[in-house]
């Protein structure tokens, strides 16, 4: 008991070096979503200008589970995720749609035009404006969206095979039952 | 005469001065023709942190999101909004972080009140350290007569 205020300092210290091991591994660029379970908000966007693929809508989401992957022409990491949103929609365990944030639209069309393009439809923002109602803040970002129409993920960053298998997969499936 | 030289180098430091002023990022295009609107655009802008540059507001930042969230705010207290419902506006869409202000809520409580306790405690602390000295700061136990034996012994044996 003549040890505790000797030992006190130590073990205040030792949880706080905890506190910030743990913190260390985060990166404070990665925002949570503050639209989790939240219905999707309310907008409209037409297609993109030449494109087959029809726009986007709030009431496209109802009735079944949804991805909604924000890419842009000008967005280099929206290029190397391009082949795993294809994958992912080639499953069809879920409808693959796109936002195309700030881009004009020959450029978009060129872009798909040139990888593909995996969308069943594509919203056009071309002001950003639906992307700010979506939390977006960068791209590319992908939302998963289940069946009532609320949004139950959120990945910032482009989608790499780990975050397919170990997180979105699992989450679509578990989604659709 | 002196007072008309200093009077021209208080001059000299005007400009000085105003080049030191934080430059905004807000272009002239942005701003408001209402001058009151205008400042509380400004106001509300400096809470609201550039999710792209994280340690500048909206107001300092020159990213793209950050015109976006600007031109916003403008639009949302043109529409009629407080400036707490046009902040509420854009924390809906982005969360707490998105302020550059944390809020005082119960996941934050140690955020805020930490520093203060642990300040408190460390004040604590010098104060019992300080009173611990001044108690074993005063004289010793006097000798027992067995210890006075001793000592005599051992001074006999010292001396020449």
């Amino acid at each position: 008991m003549k040890r505790l205020p000797y030992l006190l300092p130590g073990a205040v210290f030792a949880v706080l070096v905890g506190y910030f091991a743990v913190g260390l591994t985060k990166d404070p660029r990665l925002i949570p979503s503050a639209l989790i379970d939240q219905p999707v908000p309310t907008f409209t966007l037409p297609a993109i200008d030449g494109i087959a693929s029809k726009g986007l809508a709030a009431a496209d989401f109802k009735g079944k589970v949804s991805v909604v992957n924000v890419f842009a022409s000008w967005c280099l990491p929206c290029r190397v995720e391009h082949p795993l949103i294809e994958r992912l929609a080639a499953m069809k365990i879920a409808t693959v749609y796109g936002l195309n944030y700030k881009d004009a639209p020959v450029d978009a069309r060129q872009w798909l035009s040139k990888l593909g393009n995996p969308y069943a439809a594509i919203g056009a923002d071309r002001s950003g404006r639906v992307g700010i109602d979506w939390g977006v803040y960068g791209v590319p970002e992908t939302f998963v969206v289940d069946a009532d129409g609320r949004i139950r993920h959120k990945h910032v960053g482009p989608v790499t095979l780990k975050v397919l298998d170990n997180t979105l997969i699992p989450l679509i499936k578990s989604l659709s039952k | 005469m002196s007072k008309l030289r200093s009077l021209v180098f208080a001059l000299y430091l005007v400009p000085l001065v105003l080049h030191c002023l934080p430059a905004a990022a807000v272009q002239p295009d942005e701003v408001l023709a209402d001058p009151q609107l205008e400042a509380r655009a400004r106001v509300v802008s400096k809470d609201l942190r550039c999710l792209v540059c994280q340690n500048q507001s909206i107001d300092d930042s020159k990213a793209a999101l950050a015109r976006d969230l600007r031109i916003l705010v403008r639009e949302r207290l043109q529409a009629g909004d407080s400036n707490a419902a046009a902040l509420q506006f854009i924390v809906a869409r982005y969360g707490d972080y998105v302020l550059l202000d944390p809020p005082f809520k119960i996941s934050t409580y140690a955020l805020w009140l930490g520093p203060g306790l642990f300040a408190f405690a460390g004040l604590i602390a010098v104060l019992l350290f300080f009173r611990n000295r001044r108690t074993l700061a005063t004289t010793p136990a006097p000798l027992s007569a067995e210890e006075k034996r001793q000592l005599d012994d051992l001074l006999k044996q010292d001396a020449p």
